[in-house]
């Protein structure tokens, strides 16, 4: 492996910045950012949204739109790119250089066949007749592993799933062997099983190509598992960088330091709490002088607020060492060997006195038994008319004790969005049970749902979206208070409590949700849910909108209020690091039915089912030396379509187990014979839907 | 997580955080909301040709009721010393052959076009608001009823439909006639605001408020036309011409406002012919009209552009 | 597909077949044929009256459900009934829609071209000069009315022939009197005729399809794709042209039901202005007459138009977009 970058760089970035005007004034998104890529090697480049990371690789291609204003160097084999004509640059875009975008879904047009698609790439670069191209184009749909290439190459975008999209995108990507390929958040929108798919086959690209890729990410798990080096964007400049290993574990940037100390990790046996960096990434405009991290950094000191810090050598280290850092006390982290416990303050452990109770002692919050839930499936967007009958969910069951947290995980399409929307609407389900504090809703009335709305109450995931923008915060905060009839009176100091408790100050209840950021919004959200001292949340995905720096004060405030105000939990998420640590308990769906459930630990240390040993081991881990050692579960193909799901065990068309490991007459049963969730592994509590199940450990 | 790269799309990032200090709270900040609205109207102060179309409107406005004191005579008397004068002195924009003043007329059909178009928009849009809404709100059967309504409305053809209940409101206030404009106009907006409050529906603002219990109607106009306020502003702008000019139309042939009242539909109608004879009688109240008609939808594309900069790829 | 196609048909019939109902019933009671006897000198006796109009069906001392039943029973048989002058309103609409569908598909087809190119060139000159005048233009042509519009290039055709000194283009009806309309000098007189009212509409028609064309170009102009299309190696403009054209003519498709719709109403005033006996023309009269079935037959053939409008858009909607193909 690579460390340093020896030669002649392939590209050499210098002092590039890039600037929009706008409205509110100038943003410098981008502020004198310099880097080489070596010929072959992956730089990966990481940060939270708005740190420019994107901004800098799109100036490089110059795609940016035409009122940025960028100045600086990018030199691709000596060749000048910034400040190029269209003409000279497109020559370069596509064939020396290839971008793979983030959104699959809008990144390709939707009224050509991807096949055209591909074979343009080549087109436009080279001169062979379009028959050729159509050729080529079908040989590398079957290098990215898309079956039956031939055939789907005439299909149009919207018939492939996500992670087939991307797949098209890397091929059109290689179409012309380019020697860079800038890949922007490859994965981000993908499932964790799929984004190991897709980043094997980046690997597969590089490996036959020869491509340096230069890969965006806000994962650090990502970046440990395939990069050689690493840089870590804040504010628009890169504030270190160096090898895999030296950032990851010898970070000497205190944003590095508390980044790597705020993510949960899913391998985290005993649970540490986090340590949350406070307050948000700064505006870009208006940039104050001095180190712009120093309003979130507690080692800041007067010399942080005068200067900003360049992104220099660690003192004492050998010449030959590419580490970099931009912190004023970069010396002082090395020789002390701070970690970022020592810098951050990570709040106490919260004391779990509900939970000492033991669980079959406790009250049944929510018990949910056998939901099935179906939507009519339409087709065609002129002539919608019904085909068939998707059941979305399935005869899903669990329960929920006083003082815990279940984790339902699940990747997009398993059904968990659906449970909860079935829960929250207390309707009469299709088939099965739902009962909120021992009320069964298919027997509620009116009046007593409305009721029950008091003590039920939910915390959605995009806190852009869960907050009426029009409306000042109190007004949002006081509604659920005025519409269950809470005296006027009350009401704003019910408001005020509100905001203190979630860690807001109260006299900003006259501010609009834009005044706040995605965290702080967030808080608002959960202060609105409280609202009515509920004794059950529903949490759909409530951190997972949030930048990473920002996720564990979230996470840490949810813990805070559930011991402290003894709630319960249902917390829905595709991380199933988050779950890990907020958890107690663990249910993992897969295409409508609950495949294992059981205490937390058990679950993620001795996974029973197959997919959850999949789903587990595509977790990409932010330790490089783990992720280098492992041996990941590689799931086959895509999520079938809920409308047509497979016969006996829905999982066995991926199953890893079920091709490799067992005899004719065992698969036999997995094709006619559902499994049912049984406890197989000896635990009574740990259930599985597997008939072959045997536990593992993955992580 | 992405990087914004469109910085002025959305949100802006200086209205996101200022300086954030430690403990997760934020420097002073101006209100978010009125500031959003000085964004907007410091956009709409930037379009010239906006600001420009404000002013001829006002201008009209005040010109057209301020006529009569203005004027020497008045759209309703005869001057029995001049039939078809060209423009002078006494009749700034001529005479017609019954010795009418022209300038009187015109001013008269102003007042009638403009007090049409701006009560018709507003019917119009806020019927279009309350339909669109609750069919996309409440979805089921109230959709389909509410849908199959527009559907049909869409199909008949306004035009004819006014025509042929022209005679039924002869005689009667002209108000008749600007409700039933409205009741022609509004479909196409309905059908969007129907569009966004689908959309709208979904968002989680709105979820969050049901799984409180605040009922649907005040979730319709609480969260989801509040939400939605720059297209209805906008939309009834443009409203504010399309009904102006649709009065004209009907007007021309004799459908619309009905005499002894005077807009400027009639006046166009019954001077077309005399374009070429006796210019005066047809471009006066022509030139007003596409000046008026001119000038709103130059006021309605500059709020466009105010309230949503990226729609048509302005920096 | 072809089976969905057919109930979407079937759903845009039921529409004209409502919306032709509503048109012959508001007629058949808000139109009073009576008024047209009683005002005669002298008026003739009431039975005389109520046997004439009994006969036209348009009497309205029987009841306006019955007259519906009695019209709708004619309608399915492919009889429209007869004008108030006694005369079959099948053959008044067979000669007159001839004349307006000349003018509005003319409008129409040439409108739509001309108006896509329109819009598609400014999206790629956008802020240029060209682009700019062509916004401009568009943007005054847009408030200007109908009438208006046809008053002036009426009398820009007559100012033209007088420059001249002959008569290049005719600015009164569709072909000069006492011609063979089949000869060659007569299919050229026609044109000489239909060149200035078709101007009118194809102005119109471009600059509404253009300034919708232009928007939902630069409305695709950030999208991802043609990032995409641009990062595979493409110019701005072939990208543009490419991508961006091929993907923003899908909203259009919807787009041309309703400029069907503005055309009719815009056909109605050119042929007053220019002295065409068309369909426009008739509905004016017999609502000045009370000429109920004509009114009602009118009615229908808008419907009609408006729904071939409609299912050609859908056709074109599925053609283009390959995400509503089933």
């Amino acid at each position: 492996m690579r460390v340093t970058a020896p030669g002649t760089p392939l590209l050499s970035v210098r002092d590039l910045s890039v600037s929009f005007r706008t409205e509110a004034g100038l943003v410098r998104a981008v502020r004198s950012v310099s880097y080489d890529v070596a010929p072959g090697e992956v730089l990966g480049i990481v940060g939270e949204s708005g740190s420019g990371k994107s901004v800098s690789s799109l100036a490089v291609m110059n795609l940016l739109p035409g009122h940025a204003e960028v100045t600086g160097s990018a030199r691709l084999n000596g060749q000048e790119l910034i400040g190029q004509s269209d003409d000279a640059l497109s020559a370069v875009r596509g064939s020396r250089i290839a971008m793979v975008f983030q959104d699959p879904l809008s990144a390709l047009t939707p009224v050509y066949t991807v096949g055209d698609q591909i074979a343009e790439a080549i087109l436009v670069h080279e001169t062979v007749s379009r028959g050729e191209a159509m050729r080529r184009a079908v040989d590398l749909l079957h290098t990215v592993g898309i079956p039956n290439a031939a055939q789907r190459a005439t299909a149009f975008p919207h018939e492939f799933s996500g992670g087939m999209r991307q797949r098209v995108m890397i091929a059109m990507a290689i179409a012309n062997r380019p020697s860079l390929i800038i890949a922007d958040e490859p994965t981000t929108a993908l499932d964790v099983t799929i984004q190991a798919q897709i980043l094997d086959v980046l690997q597969t690209a590089r490996r036959m190509t020869g491509a340096a890729i230069v890969l965006i990410t806000h994962d650090l798990g990502v970046i440990a598992g395939i990069a050689d080096r690493v840089s870590v964007m804040y504010a628009g400049t890169i504030v270190e960088t160096g090898s895999v290993d030296d950032v990851f574990y010898r970070p000497r940037m205190p944003y590095t330091l508390g980044l790597l100390g705020s993510i949960p990790r899913a391998d985290a046996g005993e649970r540490q709490p986090l340590t949350p960096i406070e307050g948000t990434p700064p505006s870009l405009i208006n940039l104050p002088t001095g180190c712009p991290f120093v309003p979130r950094c507690p080692m800041a000191q007067d010399i942080c607020r005068r200067e900003e810090p360049g992104l220099l050598p660690i003192a004492g280290r050998e010449p030959a060492d590419t580490q970099r850092a931009a912190c004023h006390f970069k010396d002082d982290i090395e020789q002390r060997q701070l970690t970022s416990r020592d810098i951050f303050p990570a709040p106490l452990p919260s004391s779990d006195a509900v939970r000492s109770v033991p669980r079959e002692q406790r009250q049944q919050m929510l018990v949910v038994q056998d939901l099935v839930k179906s939507y009519p499936q339409m087709k065609g967007a002129v002539l919608r008319r019904k085909v068939g009958e998707v059941r979305a969910v399935d005869g899903v069951s669990f329960d929920i004790r006083e003082g815990e947290t279940l984790g339902l995980v699940g990747e997009s399409g398993c059904g968990k969005t659906t449970t909860i929307m079935e829960i929250l609407n207390l309707g009469r389900p299709a088939s099965g049970h739902i009962a909120v504090l021992g009320h069964d809703t298919a027997r509620m009335s009116g009046a007593e749902k409305f009721g029950i709305r008091r003590d039920l109450q939910v915390v959605f995931q995009d806190p852009m979206a869960s907050l009426d923008p029009r409306l000042p915060i109190g007004e949002i905060l006081a509604e659920p208070l005025r519409a269950h009839g809470v005296a006027p009176e009350r009401v704003s100091a019910r408001v005020r409590e509100l905001l203190t408790l979630v860690g807001l100050r109260a006299e900003h209840v006259n501010r609009y949700p834009a005044a706040f950021s995605g965290g702080q919004r967030q808080r608002i959200g959960i202060a609105r849910a409280l609202a009515l001292e509920p004794k059950i949340l529903v949490l759909d995905e409530p951190v997972s909108a949030l930048d990473v720096s920002v996720r564990a004060g979230v996470i840490n405030l949810l813990e805070r209020l559930r011991d402290q105000l003894g709630l319960s939990y249902l917390f829905v998420a595709h991380d199933l690091a988050v779950v890990r640590h907020i958890g107690n308990r663990v249910a993992v769906m897969y295409l409508g039915r609950i495949i294992e459930s059981g205490d937390v630990d058990e679950v993620f240390d001795r996974p029973a089912h197959p997919y959850t040993q999949a789903l587990l081991s595509a977790i990409p881990l932010p330790d490089p030396h783990k992720e280098r050692a492992r041996v990941r579960i590689v799931l086959k193909g895509d999520l079938p379509s809920p409308a047509n799901p497979p016969s006996g065990c829905r999982f066995r068309t991926r199953c890893q187990k079920f091709a490799n490991e067992l005899t004719e007459p065992q698969r036999q049963r997995c094709i006619d014979e559902s499994p049912a969730l049984l406890p197989r592994t000896g635990s009574p509590d740990h259930l599985d839907a597997c008939h072959w199940a045997t536990a593992v450990e993955v992580l | 997580m992405t990087d914004t790269l469109q910085p002025d799309g959305g949100p802006a990032p200086g209205l996101q955080s200022g300086t954030a200090s430690g403990s997760g709270a934020q420097a002073p900040l101006e209100d978010a909301a009125a500031s959003r609205l000085q964004l907007v109207w410091r956009r709409f102060l930037r379009q010239r040709l906006a600001i420009a179309g404000l002013v001829v409107v006002a201008l009209l406005f005040g010109v057209a009721y301020l006529s009569p004191y203005l004027g020497r005579w008045q759209y309703d008397q005869l001057d029995f010393t001049a039939f078809l004068e060209p423009p002078s002195a006494s009749h700034w924009f001529g005479t017609t052959q019954n010795g009418f003043d022209v300038f009187a007329l015109t001013m008269r059909g102003l007042q009638k076009s403009l007090v049409i178009g701006l009560l018709g928009a507003l019917m119009a849009t806020a019927l279009a608001a309350t339909v669109g809404a609750f069919a996309g709100y409440f979805g089921g059967a109230v959709n389909t009823a509410l849908v199959t309504l527009i559907d049909l409305l869409m199909v008949l053809p306004a035009f004819l439909i006014i025509a042929i209940l022209s005679p039924s409101f002869r005689g009667h206030t002209w108000l008749i006639f600007v409700v039933l404009l409205a009741a022609f106009q509004w479909m196409v907006t309905a059908r969007i605001v129907r569009g966004m409050t689908l959309s709208l529906r979904e968002r989680e603002f709105v979820h969050a408020a049901r799984f409180m219990g605040v009922p649907g109607w005040r979730i319709i106009f609480r969260h989801i036309l509040p939400n939605m306020a720059s297209l209805l502003i906008i939309d009834a702008t443009i409203n504010v011409s399309s009904l102006i000019l649709a009065e004209v139309g009907l007007s021309f042939f004799g459908f619309g406002v009905q005499p002894p009242d005077v807009s400027l539909g009639t006046l166009i109608g019954d001077y077309a012919n005399a374009a070429l004879t006796f210019p005066w009688e047809f471009y006066f109240p022509a030139a007003f009209l596409v000046i008026l008609v001119l000038a709103i939808n130059l006021v309605g594309d500059g709020l466009r552009d105010a309230f949503d900069p990226n729609a048509q790829g302005h920096h | 597909m072809a089976a969905f196609l057919l109930r979407r048909l079937v759903y845009l019939l039921c529409l004209v077949v409502v919306s032709t109902s509503v048109a012959y019933l508001l007629a058949a009671t808000q139109l009073r044929p009576r008024a047209r006897y009683e005002g005669r000198n002298p008026p003739p006796p009431v039975a005389v009256v109520d046997a004439r109009l009994d006969e036209l069906n348009m009497n309205d001392k029987v009841p306006v459900l019955t007259r519906y039943r009695r019209w709708g029973a004619g309608l399915l048989r492919g009889d429209l009934g007869r004008t108030i002058d006694n005369q079959p309103v099948n053959a008044e609409i067979g000669r007159r829609m001839w004349v307006s569908l000349r003018l509005v598909v003319v409008g129409a087809v040439v409108g739509t071209l001309l108006g896509v190119a329109a819009g598609a060139y400014g999206a790629v000159k956008q802020y240029q000069l060209a682009d700019r005048v062509l916004t401009v233009s568009s943007f005054v042509i847009l408030s200007i009315p109908a009438v208006v519009l046809g008053v002036l290039f009426k009398n820009a055709g007559i100012g033209l022939n007088n420059a001249l000194g002959f008569k290049l283009l005719y600015t009164t009806g569709e072909l000069t009197p006492g011609m063979d309309p089949w000869s060659a000098a007569g299919l050229v007189n026609r044109f000489a005729h239909l060149v200035l009212p078709s101007l009118v509409l194809i102005v119109i028609a471009v600059a509404f399809y253009g300034r919708y064309q232009r928007n939902a170009m630069l409305d695709v102009l950030g999208s991802d794709f043609l990032r995409t299309a641009r990062a595979k190696g493409l110019r701005r403009s072939q990208a543009l042209i490419k991508h961006g054209l091929r993907t923003a003519l899908i909203p259009m498709a919807t787009f041309f039901a309703y400029e069907f719709a503005l055309l009719f109403v815009g056909a109605t005033f050119t042929e007053r202005l220019f002295g065409w006996h068309g369909m426009g023309e008739y509905f004016v009269e017999s609502v000045t007459k009370n000429d109920i079935n004509s009114v009602a037959g009118v009615t229908l053939f808008v419907g009609v138009l408006v729904l071939i409008a409609g299912f050609l858009s859908d056709l074109a909607y599925a053609a283009l977009d390959p995400r509503v193909r089933v």
